[in-house]
């Protein structure tokens, strides 16, 4: 009966001791003022993305060749572009696809990444040959193998989103590996082993958890290089295909009438900015209050 | 010494390797047949065996790596067949201006940076300080063709300052190269700058904070001597790294920069290539702008080596 009692206390005691991890992990945050910026800019963007789209009056496909180019105004807000499409609709579809390609990239690397270099780095003779391929794919600068990846399997949004995640995987997997080490290396992990536990356990149990807070950070700034690449390679005519609105593809829209229509440039361009500072001050907040020293 | 450069150059052997078996196996992920694909949909059946042959698709996969990466290491990167000329030819023609630009780039990102990124550690924590490092992070976050389009607009649409896009190679004269490179070295430079002003910072605070700065204050150094004698020599390995990074990412992004202006570069023949599916010229750019990555990050491995006794004592 007593043991009963204690373990009741004890778990007690454990579950106050998490609230009050998490309150102070909270507080730690909401005094952060880098990551509460970054943090409600995106919250911004999502709602815009989300209930703004709902509240547009045109569609962004929608062609209307007596109101081209039309600057800024109470019809059109944001103006009209080249084809007479209400550039507001455009920028805020096109943001959909922009957060959703994002946040697909960084949900995957995570994932994959999390995996490979778990396993890495529980494994030695797995980690040689895994860190040699992760080593060269990311000897080529980034863009660079996502234009080749899109060259290959023709412009569309999955193939945006295939491409960055073979690119930046190998960057979560470096992360995940370096902590992941650390903690192979302590000497509970060595007493849990030999009480028997198995090495699934002890790498989903034990490890995963521990690596989690520089993986958070890392799939933050992956987001936000994903946006980038993304409008860059939309930009160049080798992400999402016209007509289809993303941020890329209406600055490309946008230099070819760059002498009359200032709008189509300043708008998206001002998205594409709001949304990686967004994300890398949320970053920069995030890994002040994981790692105080850095 | 000498044991330190082999071992970091013998290091590269798998990392080359598998870079070559990535770029070998794009033209094989395209979806359908690469020859028929690349002939386009009114090609007769005689035409796409053609091709396949003069390929080489018809051999066996693991024989077609083998012709592939033993052209390359003679200098041979393939054929081009809608230039009709060799890609070797076709790269060198369109590696000056890239080249031009990157290190111009680069050139402006280092004068900036690095007194930016010195200022605002020596003045840590003051006004100066937070509005450094508060561009420097806007910097990181606009990407280099945003900042070319919206330089054009300011600079060369409303101020009429320069022009809109081309190219004029240095034998036209080092103004006038000047005055086309300059937009596109400025839009390449700043997201540079910026990381290496952070980078700057940062280290140069973690150096401030060690115990010989702190002997050599007591012992009555001048600041001015401080700063610049004994913590940017100290501070310089971890700049040197993002300067090294950024290098890389330079050629790239001058790749999408150039195609804002118009600079028949690399990018340019990269952006034209895929429009026209020519699977050997971009397999040999690729391969190209890689390989050189690669060996920047070599050399600044073993100046580290040079400037830095630890690192290659450490390594042993």
């Amino acid at each position: 009966m007593d043991t009963v009692r204690q373990n009741v206390n004890l778990t007690e005691t454990k579950n106050n001791l998490k609230k009050q991890q998490r309150r102070l992990l909270m507080r730690k945050f909401l005094s952060n003022k880098p990551a509460v910026t970054g943090l409600s800019i995106m919250l911004f963007l999502i709602i815009l993305s989300t209930v703004g789209a709902w509240l547009v009056q045109y569609s962004p496909l929608e062609m209307d060749p007596t109101s081209r180019l039309e600057g800024p105004s109470a019809e059109h807000v944001l103006g009209t572009d080249n084809f007479g499409r209400d550039l507001l609709s455009r920028v805020i579809y096109g943001s959909q696809v922009s957060l959703i390609v994002g946040f697909s990239v960084a949900l995957i690397t995570s994932v994959c990444g999390m995996i490979i270099g778990l396993y890495a780095s529980y494994y030695k003779r797995l980690d040689n040959i895994l860190m040699r391929i992760c080593d060269g794919l990311m000897s080529f600068p980034a863009i660079l193998l996502a234009i080749a990846i899109m060259a290959a399997l023709g412009p569309s949004i999955n193939n945006v989103i295939l491409a960055l995640s073979i690119v930046y995987t190998p960057h979560i997997a470096r992360v995940v590996r370096s902590s992941g080490i650390v903690v192979r290396k302590q000497t509970y992990i060595e007493a849990i082993e030999s009480q028997g536990a198995s090495s699934t356990r002890v790498i989903w149990k034990r490890m995963a958890p521990n690596t989690l807070s520089p993986l958070i950070v890392q799939s933050t700034f992956i987001f936000a290089n994903a946006i980038i690449i993304e409008a860059a390679l939309s930009f160049l005519g080798a992400g999402v295909p016209a007509p289809q609105p993303s941020w890329g593809n209406i600055l490309y829209d946008g230099k070819l009438v760059i002498f009359n229509a200032w709008w189509m440039t300043v708008f998206p361009g001002i998205c594409i900015i709001l949304s990686t500072l967004g994300l890398n001050l949320a970053g920069d907040g995030l890994r002040d209050i994981i790692d105080p020293n850095s | 010494m000498k044991e330190y450069v082999l071992k970091r150059i013998l290091s590269l052997i798998p990392i080359l390797f598998i870079v070559s078996l990535v770029v070998f196996f794009i033209i094989h992920i395209t979806p359908g047949d690469p020859a028929y694909v690349m002939l386009g949909d009114t090609a007769t059946e005689e035409q796409v065996e053609e091709l396949r042959g003069q390929l080489g698709l018809d051999r066996p996969i693991y024989e077609q790596y083998f012709i592939w990466i033993g052209g390359i290491v003679t200098g041979n990167l393939g054929y081009s067949y809608f230039m009709d000329m060799s890609v070797t030819t076709a790269l060198l023609e369109h590696l000056s201006p890239t080249a031009a630009l990157a290190l111009l780039a680069e050139i402006l990102a280092i004068c900036i940076g690095i007194p930016f990124g010195i200022l605002a550690a020596k003045k840590k924590g003051s006004y100066l300080d937070q509005s450094l490092m508060g561009f420097s992070l806007l910097g990181i976050s606009i990407p280099s063709f945003l900042l070319a389009l919206l330089l054009i607009l300011l600079i060369s649409v409303q101020l009429q300052w320069l022009p809109v896009a081309g190219y004029a190679p240095i034998s036209e004269g080092i103004g006038m190269h000047l005055k086309y490179l300059i937009l596109p070295a400025i839009s390449l430079g700043v997201m540079q700058a910026a990381l290496i002003a952070r980078m700057t910072r940062s280290s140069m605070l973690d150096v401030l904070n060690e115990n010989y700065i702190k002997t050599a204050l007591s012992k009555g150094a001048k600041n001015r001597s401080i700063v610049y004698k004994h913590a940017l020599r100290n501070a310089f390995l971890p700049i040197l790294t993002v300067i090294g990074q950024t290098f890389g990412v330079l050629v790239t992004g001058a790749a999408v920069v150039e195609t804002v202006f118009n600079i028949p570069g690399l990018g340019q023949l990269i952006i034209n290539s895929i429009e026209r599916r020519d699977y050997s010229t971009i397999q040999g750019v690729i391969l190209f702008i890689t390989f050189s990555y690669v060996i920047i990050n070599l050399l600044i491995d073993l100046i580290y080596g040079i400037i830095d006794p630890r690192v290659r004592l450490s390594q042993k």
